[in-house]
């Protein structure tokens, strides 16, 4: 029951917090369709297409009426970016386009004090609140008549910082003062006053809690602006992260990948055609392939690293093997697909039992071989990168792992769309192969 | 001792729940060198069991089957097969699937090339020599299939349903297509059929078999393929035995599709 209830807490938590996104879903969807809508007609006054597409009057419903529309496709990566530069205040973007940003700067307010004999006093208060990694100096405050003096307090963007108000009064809080009005308007514990640029709390101890507007902004730390990232991609494609130049950090992924893939293949499309080809062989190898195809290569990290090390051969072993079951099975696949009829084809036309399997069960397998490939590929790469997020010295991986730990977001930012963009470049590069070697996929 | 000698074939085979089926029983029949037999029968009679016995994809559980004097074990080249469809490679282009049988006994294409070309000359596909598999149409596609197989240079030729997948004026083009091959190059040729017409115009012999066990019902001999090579088929329709033999044929292989549809009615009360 323990175990029922905590599930269920859980599940409210991830409810709730979906509820709450949803509203921002809607916004989205909404702007999708103002977006179509603007399309529409900007589609009527261009000239019209004539292909036979846009000649049909049932596109709904009709899956091939319905193509990437490239247009979509812009707006949609120019709306990923916009957004980006917008909520972090990206020097690339004209300012009005920019969510309101935290306050910076300096504001004061006035703080009335009252004795324990119900004596009050007003004191004067400087907050200078001042971006991350800048300096600044108190001011001399004048301290101004009355028990209470006047005081003057720094804090950082999107930080808060605790004011003790009386360190300098005449009347402290040991002998009973209290804050009871900020700016004239009264304050009590959970009650913040607020400024505009600033809002002022009083804490259960009776000091007072200065806070910035944060703003709508993201703060750096958690989303550097657009042109961060690409000032720290040209810093360390020349400089290097952790003694390593950049590239080689993600040439060394991908030779990782591209050695246990080949190793994989290399030994699973044998085996695939051989469980193809026997039963004897499908029956031996039938128990393990079947087994080790749902273990995600992932959970055999730790393992990977108790035998071999956080070394090259670790990391390639365990390519081969997340390499290995796929093609194996989509091997065996296309071996199985083969027509019998193209068989007895071969046979009739006099072929030998190696002259089938040449020019009949290995071409007919390319199609399911090459489909595989490029799942093996993309798993490899998905491996690669958690391995090294697990151990390595280089790597993509290692790269926003170590940086995510010295809390350099744009270093983590710019890793995942390197290990985006590389992935997809893979992919490209398979589905080009497949087009140019085999042409026959999906016509047989 | 030239021709095909079907001695005595039958075939019977266990299933896994115990049972057996008796798909071929006491098959015999002769053909002589040149001769083209069309086999009708409804379905499950053996028919393309029959045929892959005499391809050497099976093995009957008795009798023999002899071609020009030799026992048949196993496929080989002097028995072409063409099927109904999806037996072309469409890794290779349309001259490669012509040529195959002549590179597998280690022709080299050069040499090849003549007897291919010629071949595609005579199915109309002269223009298509360099085109992939999959860029035809299913008529063209079989015409690929019938000149694949004479480009071995077979004794006999086995059909299986060739026409079946194509259209009805296609079929008619590809029906004077086969009996123009058959005169020009002498092949015996055994061809299965579901079209009664077919069987009709095609068959110089005329097999009927009966299903359970598949046997065979009838032979008759007809005069049609012989009236239809260089002819107009829709003439040779005009024929008045033809559409005699026609309504003979359609009404006994209906007769036996009732029998079969009857027992299936009582084996399942």
């Amino acid at each position: 029951m323990n175990v029922l209830s905590s599930l269920f807490e859980e599940l409210v938590t991830i409810v709730t917090t979906v509820l709450l996104a949803l509203p921002y879903l809607a916004g989205y969807v909404g702007f999708i369709l103002l977006t179509l809508m603007l399309w529409k007609i900007v589609k009527k006054s261009l000239t019209p297409k004539k292909d036979f597409g846009s000649l049909k009057t049932v596109t709904f419903g009709d899956e091939s009426a319905v193509s990437s529309n490239f247009a979509a496709s812009v707006v949609s990566v120019v709306v990923i970016f916009v957004s980006w530069g917008a909520f972090t205040g990206s020097k690339l973007l004209p300012s009005f386009l920019h969510m309101p940003a935290a306050f910076e700067g300096e504001a004061e307010f006035t703080y009335t004090a009252e004795t324990d004999a119900g004596l009050r006093d007003d004191a004067l208060v400087r907050v200078i609140v001042h971006g991350a990694g800048v300096d600044v100096e108190l001011p001399q405050m004048d301290a101004g008549d009355g028990f209470a003096k006047n005081d003057a307090v720094a804090v950082k963007a999107y930080r808060s910082e605790l004011l003790r108000w009386d360190a300098n009064d005449e009347e402290t809080r040991k002998t009973g003062a209290k804050v009871v009005a900020i700016n004239g308007q009264p304050i009590v514990f959970g009650k913040d006053v607020d400024l505009g640029d600033i809002k002022v709390a009083l804490t259960q101890k009776g000091t007072l809690n200065v806070k910035p507007d944060t703003g709508v902004q993201m703060e750096p730390i958690w989303l550097p602006a657009p042109e961060d990232v690409w000032g720290r991609l040209k810093e360390i494609a020349i400089e290097g992260f952790k003694n390593y130049a950049l590239a080689e950090h993600l040439g060394f992924s991908l030779f990782r990948v591209v050695i246990g893939f080949l190793l994989g293949a290399l030994v699973g499309i044998p085996l695939g055609y051989a469980m193809g080809l026997s039963d004897w062989f499908r029956g031996w190898f039938d128990p393990i392939v079947e087994f080790m195809r749902p273990v995600p290569p992932l959970a055999l990290i730790p393992l990977v690293i108790i035998w071999f090390g956080i070394g090259e051969v670790g990391k390639v072993i365990l390519l081969f093997l997340a390499a290995l079951w796929i093609m194996a099975i989509a091997a065996r696949a296309g071996v199985s697909g083969v027509r019998i009829s193209k068989v007895h084809a071969a046979y009739s036309l006099g072929a030998s039992k190696w002259q089938v399997m040449r020019y009949v069960i290995v071409p007919n397998s390319l199609p399911e071989i090459f489909t595989g490939a490029r799942v093996a590929m993309g798993v490899c790469w998905g491996t690669v990168v958690a391995a090294e997020l697990v151990a390595a010295e280089k790597g993509a991986g290692m790269m926003i792992m170590v940086a995510s730990k010295f809390q350099q977001t744009d270093i983590v930012i710019l890793g995942i769309i390197l290990i985006g963009v590389i992935g997809f470049g893979i992919d490209m590069l398979m589905r080009w192969a497949e087009r140019l070697l085999v042409p026959w996929k999906g016509r047989g | 001792m030239t021709g095909l000698s079907i001695d005595n074939i039958s075939m019977r085979f266990d299933l896994p729940n115990g049972g057996s089926v008796q798909a071929l029983q006491d098959v015999s029949l002769d053909l002589k060198a040149g001769e083209l037999m069309s086999v009708l029968g409804p379905s499950g009679c053996g028919k393309t069991t029959l045929l892959n016995i005499i391809a050497g994809f099976l093995t009957a559980t008795n009798g023999q089957i002899i071609l020009n004097g030799e026992k048949v074990n196993g496929p080989s080249a002097e028995r072409g097969m063409v099927f109904q469809q999806g037996a072309l490679f469409e890794w290779m282009s349309v001259r490669d699937n012509v040529g195959f049988g002549p590179k597998m006994k280690g022709v080299r294409p050069s040499d090849a090339r003549e007897t291919v070309d010629h071949l595609l000359d005579i199915v109309g596909l002269q223009d298509f020599k360099e085109k992939a598999i999959y860029e035809l149409s299913g008529g063209m596609q079989q015409r690929v299939a019938l000149a694949r197989c004479l480009a071995n240079d077979p004794d006999v030729i086995l059909m299986d349903e060739p026409l079946g997948a194509l259209d009805a004026l296609t079929r008619e083009k590809m029906q004077s297509l086969v009996l123009k091959l058959w005169k020009e190059t002498g092949k015996t040729i055994i061809l299965i059929t579901h079209s009664v017409e077919e069987a009709l115009l095609l068959g110089e012999r005329l097999l009927v078999m009966a299903p359970r066990p598949g046997r065979i019902h009838k032979e008759y001999r007809l005069p049609f393929a012989d009236l239809g090579v260089g002819a107009d088929l829709r003439e040779v329709k005009k024929h008045p035995d033809y559409a005699v033999k026609r309504e003979e044929i359609l009404e006994m292989i209906w007769n036996m599709e009732e029998e079969i549809m009857g027992r299936t009615e009582v084996a399942g009360a």
